[in-house]
């Protein structure tokens, strides 16, 4: 392991001429009372550990590494091994923030979170730490996404969740993130903004991969033990791109593991229906960050398509457009036919019924897998179990419950 | 000096206040921005506050998101606002023109070519809601070589660093935003306003509007009573959309009449 010199973000979250905060007037003293805060728990101790006995009792960690022997065989090529996230408590990474960012919450005496969420997946992590702690949770998300997640929906409200669908702009997960930022302005005294992914202004991005990094601390020890060695390459899905983050972070230092982040390719690059931020976007200013967007050539946001509701967002995380840019990560698409592939493979092979958002990633792991000897190792983040797909994915096949 | 400096220069002579209306161009559609802004300035506007429309206004309530997606859905951008700036001035050539708006337009447009044209169609201000002073230095310079005056918010909640930097960064006036929240939430504390302002205009050297919660013509007076000027914005968008799109110059310019004769019976006074 080479000498860990990357120490970004600077102190007003820049990642390069990434991230920041761009935020109106209104924000800036809770953001940086939050910056204050955080600061001082991760440098507390008695933070540390409990976050890290929350992770081990109530998520279940470490989340283990499965060697998906048999898909691997029947592609023929490189080794494919699952970190296995989907089986964390609540079925998705999105709990380690939701733990974080909720002792930080309790930690800043404010008793009510507020979220937003695509999927539904960092709503109902949410949901769930804000039961777990007793306190007041409102989850905003966009009508489409309440259309086509209903059954999160109902996992948010049975844990004592208010769910505000969002009718403006496109009606998804940009539009949910618009609105918890408006509410999160009016109510800042009481409120803590959770933030499900690594985007915002500073010093969400740091915040939430500090949180998720856990994911790829484990895997460094997990696979010397498993494997021998580290991977060859490190793959991950990236919508907003918290668990890219979290498996790519510690693993930045370690030059010799290629790093691939997966957007959705959606219909397809040149259709126009995709959400491909770091493939197909320019670098411009949204949601409180400087980072690659989907925009028309007049700077509005453009509305994105994929068949899974958490990578439909035209921005990324500043620190991935610094990865992308300085080369250290690379991104390449996957369309929703292949994620689709990639979805019922790992379901027939390995009996593992994987989130639509992670398919992007099995699906790139396999195209890429074929080429390879067999020798080679490819580590894939699993990051959610599919069964809040069924619906999206039993409709495409014309089947109805 | 420029048209705004001039505008507060006459207006303090007078010993009155002034009046700021917002309306987002391109609402209720592009071609009564003209006729919209015109009837500002017969109502009795000062200034004119321009929203260029922008897909997510996040700092901004749902009655200016409304605007920004009417406008949207004829197309506007920030180069057609512009363009109507430039048709404005050809009838107007003393009323400044504040575009008020987000980043990302701008930054696609490109900040020198912007600032450039920005110059040329007759802009005087310019308010960037989601660029605090830390992240566009070099942007407000070359507004300002430009003539053009960096207009800043300060917040309730802001602290003395923020005086400092808006000082130093901004000009033509600031825009104290009078209560938490986004556009178009309802109350405003105007004790604390009225306590605020004079410690913020002997600390930043500049007039100091006040908006956000300003929804009569007896709110807008009590403002003009502590601050040097008055801006209105979700209200008038309100009064846009309720009723007839043609007739919406006319309605907003008789809700400004009244707003103006309510500050102008304050004669000037200034509290505290």
């Amino acid at each position: 392991m080479t000498q860990n010199d990357y120490s970004l973000p600077d102190e007003r979250g820049h990642f390069g001429r990434y991230g920041g905060i761009f935020v109106a007037e209104t924000l800036l003293p809770a953001l940086a009372g939050l910056a204050a805060a955080y600061e001082e728990a991760r440098n507390d101790p008695a933070f540390r550990a409990e976050f890290e006995q929350e992770l081990a009792h109530y998520v279940g960690r470490p989340s283990p590494i499965y060697h998906a022997r048999r898909w691997s065989q029947v592609l023929g090529g490189a080794q494919i091994y699952l970190k296995r996230e989907d089986l964390n408590h609540t079925g998705a990474h999105k709990i380690n923030n939701g733990i974080g960012q909720a002792l930080l919450a309790r930690r800043m005496g404010k008793r009510r979170v507020i979220a937003e969420t695509g999927a539904g997946m960092h709503g109902v992590a949410t949901a769930t730490v804000a039961a777990r702690y007793g306190m007041e949770c409102v989850v905003y998300m966009g009508s489409e996404d309440v259309k086509r997640q209903s059954a999160n929906v109902y996992r948010m409200k049975v844990l004592g969740a208010t769910v505000v669908p969002v009718e403006s702009g496109s009606k998804t997960l940009k539009d949910a993130l618009n609105e918890a930022m408006r509410d999160w302005v009016t109510n800042v005294e009481n409120t803590f903004y959770i933030i499900g992914t690594v985007a915002g202004p500073h010093p969400y991005p740091m915040m939430v991969r500090d949180f998720q990094s856990v994911i790829g601390k484990e895997c460094i020890a997990q696979m010397s033990a498993l494997a021998g060695r580290q991977p060859d390459q490190v793959i991950a899905c990236v919508g907003g791109g918290s668990n890219a983050m979290g498996i790519f972070y510690d693993y930045i230092p370690h030059e010799n593991v290629r790093l691939v982040g997966v957007e959705a390719a959606g219909l397809g690059i040149e259709t126009g229906k995709h959400a491909a931020s770091l493939t197909a976007g320019r670098p411009g200013v949204l949601h409180g960050n400087r980072t690659y967007l989907l925009q028309d050539e007049n700077g509005q946001i453009i509305e994105t398509h994929s068949i899974s509701a958490g990578l439909d967002y035209p921005g990324v995380g500043p620190e991935h457009a610094w990865l992308k840019d300085s080369g250290r990560a690379e991104y390449v698409t996957v369309t929703d036919e292949e994620a689709l592939a990639a979805f019922h493979d790992l379901c027939r092979f390995e009996g593992i019924i994987p989130a639509l958002e992670s398919s992007h990633a099995l699906a790139y792991a396999a195209r890429t897998a074929r080429g390879l000897p067999k020798d080679r190792i490819l580590l894939v983040n699993l990051s959610g179990r599919g069964d809040k797909d069924l619906h999206t994915v039993a409709e495409r096949a014309g089947i109805r419950f | 000096m420029s048209r705004i400096a001039a505008k507060f220069a006459a207006l303090q002579g007078q010993r009155r206040k002034a009046l700021i209306p917002f309306i987002t161009a391109g609402d209720p559609e592009p071609g009564l921005t003209l006729p919209l802004m015109h009837a500002l300035v017969a109502g009795g506007a000062d200034i004119i506050e321009l929203g260029v429309p922008f897909s997510d206004p996040m700092a901004d309530g749902p009655t200016i998101q409304r605007a920004s997606e009417r406008a949207l859905s004829f197309g506007v951008s920030l180069h057609l606002v512009l363009g109507m700036v430039h048709e404005f001035r050809k009838r107007d050539a003393t009323t400044p023109v504040v575009l008020m708006g987000y980043a990302n337009p701008i930054e696609a447009y490109g900040h020198e070519a912007f600032v450039r044209d920005a110059q040329a169609a007759g802009v005087d201000g310019v308010l960037t809601v989601d660029y605090p002073p830390e992240e566009c230095a070099g942007f407000a310079d070359s507004l300002q070589q430009h003539g053009i005056d960096p207009i800043f918010l300060l917040a309730p909640t802001s602290g003395e660093k923020r005086f400092t930097d808006v000082a130093e960064l901004g000009s033509g006036y600031l825009y104290y935003v009078s209560l938490k929240g986004v556009t178009g939430s309802a109350a405003i504390d105007l004790d604390e306003v009225a306590r605020r302002i004079p410690l913020i205009r002997e600390k930043v050297g500049m007039p100091v509007g006040v908006g956000f919660g300003i929804r009569d013509a007896a709110s807008a007076a009590r403002i003009a009573r502590v601050a040097d000027a008055v801006v209105i914005g979700s209200r008038i968008i309100e009064i846009i959309e309720q009723g007839p799109p043609q007739e919406a110059p006319a309605r907003v310019a008789a809700f400004l009449r009244e707003v103006r004769a309510a500050m102008d019976a304050t004669n000037g006074e200034t509290q505290g």
